[in-house]
């Protein structure tokens, strides 16, 4: 079977995509959850151990506290409380740590650093896996068990102000709430205010038990300017004064008898020195935890917060208010909280939570008797017994409170030991899926290699013996022996693989797709074999590299076996800065090279001007000034080029080192410089629409104009840009309407390309109208990187747009480079502005305000699109000029070329991706395969799927182009 | 033939005095400067070693004689020869400093050294070319196109030139890593990268031409 190369390049990546799925799925562990579905229920609760048989053993549990405040403040790192921004902003909070009645810790949060997963980890004491992230935008119902749900099954009633993620998670268990949306990071007053506006009244009243505050504001704060911002001051003093207001009423209303209330301050999250989160650095990961209680003994002067996770305010609250601990909880209780109670139910607190913790040790590890804090927890149970007995006794000497003491410490060891020991289940893996997974994407990788020569010949054609291979006999064998090897693999590895939990028919068509994909890249390698022995040293022509080749070949390798560094890959936009650098070098080296040659050999260099003679896309009969002028502009065109990409690279820090250096982004979104960034973003939209429109048929130049004229209102509507003639203040809104009349324009330029495009294809077959339709295709896309980008990223898509017309023009056309030296070129350009646009190997920087541009709500599908559109808008945008500047090359010079460069596009997305899957394969056990690995990862994923929707479209253009031929 | 060996055999041994040069110029600062290193006393040793191939480049090229015969044998003539190499040179050294900016120098904050590493790699590369063909930019395109060489002197200035400038770019790779070395400092790397690229250049020069003496056709000897 014949097909062409783009075709062959997008089934490849097909396949490609579907071995990278089945490798995430067996790479991000599903989180450790007991497997019974119900709840615990305070019955279950085990009784006081007990050597012989007394009935005063007591299985109640008595709340320790009366009412508790929860005040959750995003992205509260632990320096504004216990540093120096907490003795300047929170004098109150601070004088509550260091002499009131309080006990203070710096509790850490685990890898993600995301609001959702850290308030499951808050409300489950669960460490929720790495893939929470990604389902962080719309937030499912927690069915687990959980510290509400068990508040509200004994009768306490919760009320609930903030972000509205809980209610979402908890969709009926409170009584009375307020949601704020926590999307629309410019705002940051009114959002904390719809919190504050109920506490008072609140306060006052006396029928609720539980009151969860979730503040918002300081994290916008901190995603607008950073943690040193001037705004930070002014929030954590409107903080301190919450605090203030509950814990002054709180101990107003404790009356003598009563059980003493508890306010609890905690965050959910740090922030890092930019004031994004969701990484692993220390001030991200570290948040204060503030017990404030009359219950405590008063505090004589400050001492060092000590260190707990975050995960151990599960059982600590749990337990203070009479509640059984959730079943998937792996922290362990906050001692010092409990040391006002007595010894004995210091012990039975300490008993129950590792009573809880064997519980789901014995349900998630098969051999749970050879942890070490299972005999632990045992010897400390039956001294334990010992003790109540001797308790029960009537002994009241030293020797009792000694012995419960080291009872005590034996039960924390115990619990250490259980929790690490479940922490550390997390780092399990699904092996065989993972495996198979690799081996899929590689046998493309294979398969894309062997079929180069083919697939960049003139014919652009690559012969795949499919029907010989799947009607010989290997292909059976193979096929058996891959059932058998599937079933021997699910029947000893139990039901803790994912392939082995479908169905029969997925499974089967799994293992087929596999053993004909052995089969066929057996006998393309067969076949290349016999070529190669016949040829033999016959192709053997030293056609040497020029340097250009050398530069691309180095760097496209050198990119991949830098993968391997965690360095590396956090600081990737350095790696792609360099190289392009390098390359517009190069390709200076080369234009010199080209005309001062020329000049030099005209006179007896013909064959130059002969081969240039071929070359119908110059404009033959140019005057002796438009080659002088022609030949300054391409002079120039990479110096223009390398002066770019240096203004670009301050605009954006990126990375992990530098992150927190001043850039021009940060500078301009003050906002004592809108003026400039106005100006700025008006200067870029001019630039833009004088780019794109020199294509474009006259409607669609009117439709950019105004739709880009309409991204200008919205950023105006939205605030972020000013207005020439509205300088005075002007309300805020949403700009859903002005971001709708774009989209409109959008979508209808985009219907103008593709009716143009299929009118080309079906009935005239011009290549006329087809280029233009595609270029149109193309400008769609640009309005809508306009309209999603902030305001201070419009420069960098004028300068893309700027980059690609004159490289366009002067060089790549000029220089005759051939399809895939082109193609590289674009890709590298793509990779590097995907990182000028300021995104980076983490998380933490994918912009998700682009998901709410024109929505007035959240929609998971749009919101989806538009931000995955938004952070990949670099390199598809190069990809799509790549399109439209091959089909005009395909239409003039070269007929094979989209099918070349659809080839080479897919190569090169498959030789990092297989490579960095095989290396986190073999790195899976890494310090920081959570921090750096896994993001990267999630990345490369993302953008293996966006050149598989672009190569699609590549075949598309190139399937045109054989019908008509 | 044997010209060919004689001349390569005088390269060996200019090569050779640059060479110790180098050597030389990082040893001496021991015995004049307190507390001197390579790396932490950065910017001595880069003005030493700077100006030691300076000078010697300068004197075995005069003393060999192989810049190209002058026109005219006036005073004014040489002067203005020496002038128009002066600017060359300085011209030079901001053109690095550009590509160096360019390539993700800080602007301001670190532009001495910056400029101390544009300095170091002219001094590397565009002096020896002034010294080998004269303050003439269109002999230097002739030599730097390809197959643009006319004499193994030639060949050995691109041979160095490039060894140098691969040597600084392959010494930039690791800033970025965050290992937290002092030899990560700006332009230490870089400049270290230069000068083992330029060692590197002066040993494989005169033994890549050996081995190519055959293909090697000088079109103007």
């Amino acid at each position: 079977m014949k097909i062409s190369s783009s075709v062959f390049a997008s089934f490849c990546l097909m396949i490609e995509i579907s071995g990278i799925a089945l490798f995430l799925r067996g790479f991000f562990p599903a989180p450790i959850k007991s497997s019974f579905s119900s709840k615990t229920k305070l019955s279950d609760l085990p009784a006081e151990p007990l050597t012989g048989n007394n009935p005063n053993s007591s299985t109640i549990l008595v709340p320790l506290f009366h009412r508790v405040v929860i005040v959750l403040i995003d992205a509260l790192r632990e320096d504004f409380v216990f540093g120096a921004k907490g003795r300047q902003y929170m004098p109150y909070t601070q004088h509550l740590v260091e002499w009131g009645s309080s006990h203070s810790f710096v509790a850490k949060a685990r890898a993600p650093t995301v609001t959702m997963p850290r308030i499951k980890a808050l409300t489950t004491g669960s460490i929720p896996g790495f893939i929470d992230v990604v389902m962080n935008l719309n937030s499912p119902v927690l069915l687990e068990d959980n510290l509400l749900w068990q508040a509200k099954a004994i009768g306490k009633r919760i009320i609930f102000y903030g972000d509205d993620t809980w209610i979402r998670l908890f969709p009926k268990h409170f009584m009375e709430y307020d949601g704020t949306t926590s999307f629309f990071v410019s705002d940051y007053t009114e959002v904390d205010n719809n919190v504050t506006r109920h506490l008072d009244s609140t306060l006052k009243r006396d029928d609720w038990d539980i009151l969860i505050l979730h503040y918002l504001g300081l994290d916008h704060i901190g995603h607008l300017s950073g943690p040193h911002s001037s705004l930070i001051g002014p929030k954590l003093l409107e903080m301190d004064d919450i605090l203030r207001k509950i814990h002054s009423s709180l101990t107003s209303q404790e009356t003598e008898g009563s059980l003493p209330n508890l306010l609890v301050l905690c965050g959910d999250h740090g922030m890092s020195e930019t004031g994004s989160h969701g990484g692993s650095s220390d001030p991200e990961i570290n948040t204060p935890l503030v017990l404030i209680s009359s219950a405590f003994k008063r505090k004589v002067g400050m001492d060092n917060p000590g260190t707990v996770e975050q995960v151990d305010v599960l059982p600590t609250l749990a337990l203070g208010l009479g509640l059984p601990i959730s079943q998937n909880n792996v922290g362990c209780l906050i001692s010092p909280v409990f040391e006002h109670t007595s010894l004995r139910d210091q012990l039975r607190f300490m008993h129950l939570n590792s009573f809880q913790l064997i519980c789901l040790l014995k349900d998630s590890t098969p051999n749970f008797q050879k942890e070490e804090g299972y005999e632990q927890f045992h010897f400390a149970e039956k001294s334990h017994g010992n003790w109540i007995k001797l308790y029960l006794e009537g002994n009241t000497s030293e020797v009792l409170s000694n012995l419960g003491r080291k009872v005590l410490r034996q039960y924390v060891d115990a619990l250490k030991a259980l929790s690490s020991a479940l922490s550390k289940q997390l780092g399990k893996y699904d092996m065989y899926s993972m495996i198979v997974g690799m081996v899929l994407v590689l046998q493309v990788l294979m398969a894309l290699l062997l079929a180069m020569p083919e697939a960049l010949s003139r014919g652009a054609e690559v012969e795949i013996p499919l029907t010989s291979s799947l009607l010989s006999l290997p292909f059976y064998m193979l096929w058996l022996l891959c059932c058998s090897i599937h079933v021997l693999v699910c029947t000893s590895a139990g039901s803790s693989c994912y392939l082995c939990n479908l169905s029969w028919i997925p499974a089967l068509a799994a293992i087929t797709t596999f053993s004909a994909m052995l089969c066929v890249l057996l006998s393309m390698a067969g076949r290349k074999l016999a070529s190669g022995a016949k040829t033999g040293t016959k192709n053997v022509n030293g056609s040497g590299f020029s340097e250009l080749d050398v530069l691309l070949l180095i760097g496209t390798l050198g990119n991949v076996i830098s993968l391997g560094s965690s360095s590396f890959i956090e600081e990737e936009h350095q790696t792609w800065y360099f190289m392009i650098n390098t390359l517009c070098l190069v390709i200076f080296q080369d234009v010199c090279c080209k005309y001062f040659r020329e000049r030099r050999n005209s006179s007896d260099d013909d064959s130059y001007l002969a081969s240039k003679q071929d070359l119908p896309s110059l404009l033959s009969p140019i005057s002796e000034q438009g080659i002088g002028s022609h030949k300054w502009l391409a002079l120039s065109t990479p110096l223009l080029t390398l002066a770019c990409c240096r203004l670009l690279r301050s605009l954006n820090q990126t990375g992990v080192q530098w992150m927190h250096l001043p850039d021009l982004s940060h500078w301009l979104n003050r906002w004592e410089h809108k003026a400039e960034l106005s100006l700025l973003s008006a200067a870029s939209l001019l630039l833009i629409f004088f780019f794109v429109q020199k294509c474009c048929s006259l409607v669609s130049k009117i439709a950019l104009a105004l739709g880009l004229l309409g991204v200008y209102s919205y950023r105006a509507a939205v605030g972020n840009v000013l207005f020439p003639w509205q300088l005075g203040s002007r309300d805020i809104s949403k700009g859903t309407v002005e971001a709708r009349f774009v989209y409109i324009f959008i979508l209808g330029i985009l219907f103008t390309g593709s009716k143009d495009l299929l009118r080309s294809q079906v009935i005239t077959a011009d290549s006329r109208l087809k280029s233009r339709g595609l270029w149109e295709v193309y400008s769609g896309i640009v309005l809508l990187c306009a309209l999603l980008f902030r305001p201070h990223n419009l420069p960098v898509l004028a300068c893309s747009l700027l980059i690609q017309t004159t490289m366009a023009q002067y060089i790549w056309k000029e220089l005759q480079y051939d399809a895939a030296q082109t193609t590289i070129m674009h890709y590298w350009f793509g990779q590097a502005f995907f990182y000028f646009q300021g995104n980076s190997n983490n998380i933490a920087t994918v912009d998700i305000s682009a998901g709410f541009v024109g929505l007035e709500s959240y929609l998971a599908i749009p919101a989806i699109f538009l931000t995955a559109f938004s952070t990949y808008s670099g390199p598809l945008l190069w990809a799509c000029h790549l399109v439209c500047y091959l089909s005009s090359a395909q239409d003039s010079w070269n007929p094979a070329s989209v099918g070349h460069g659809c080839y080479c596009f897919a190569l090169l997305r498959s030789i990092p991706t297989v490579v960095y899957i095989i290396l986190v394969t073999a790195l899976r056990y890494h310090l920081f395969i959570w921090s750096v690995f896994s993001p990267k990862l999630l990345y490369e994923a993302m953008h293996t799927l966006v050149t598989t929707v672009v190569c699609i479209f590549f075949t598309a253009m190139d399937q045109n182009h054989i019908g008509q031929s | 033939m044997r010209d060919l060996e004689f001349n390569i055999k005088g390269m060996v041994s200019a090569h050779a005095i640059i060479a110790s040069s180098i050597f030389i110029a990082t040893l001496m600062p021991h015995f004049f400067a307190e507390k001197y290193s390579v790396i932490g006393t950065h910017l001595v040793w880069l003005y030493s070693v700077s100006g030691s191939v300076a000078v010697v480049n300068i004197t075995i090229f005069w003393l060999l004689g192989i810049s190209p015969p002058p026109k005219k044998h006036t005073l004014s003539y040489k002067v203005s020869k020496v002038v128009r190499s002066c600017l060359h040179f300085i011209a030079s050294c901001l053109f690095f400093h550009v590509v160096l900016v360019l390539y993700g120098a800080t602007l301001l904050e670190s532009a001495l050294e910056t400029f101390s590493l544009a300095v170091l790699l002219s001094s590397f590369t565009t002096l020896r070319c002034l010294c080998v063909l004269g303050p003439n930019v269109q002999a230097w395109i002739r030599v730097f196109s390809r197959e643009g060489a006319m004499s193994i002197w030639d060949t050995s200035l691109q041979i160095t030139t490039a060894c140098t400038v691969i040597g600084t770019w392959v010494g930039a790779f690791p800033i970025p890593l965050d290992w937290d070395r002092p030899w990560q400092v700006w332009p230490i790397s870089c400049s270290l990268g230069a000068t083992f690229g330029f060692l590197t250049g002066l040993i494989i020069a005169p033994g890549w031409i050996y081995w190519h003496r055959k293909q090697l056709t000088y079109k103007c000897k």
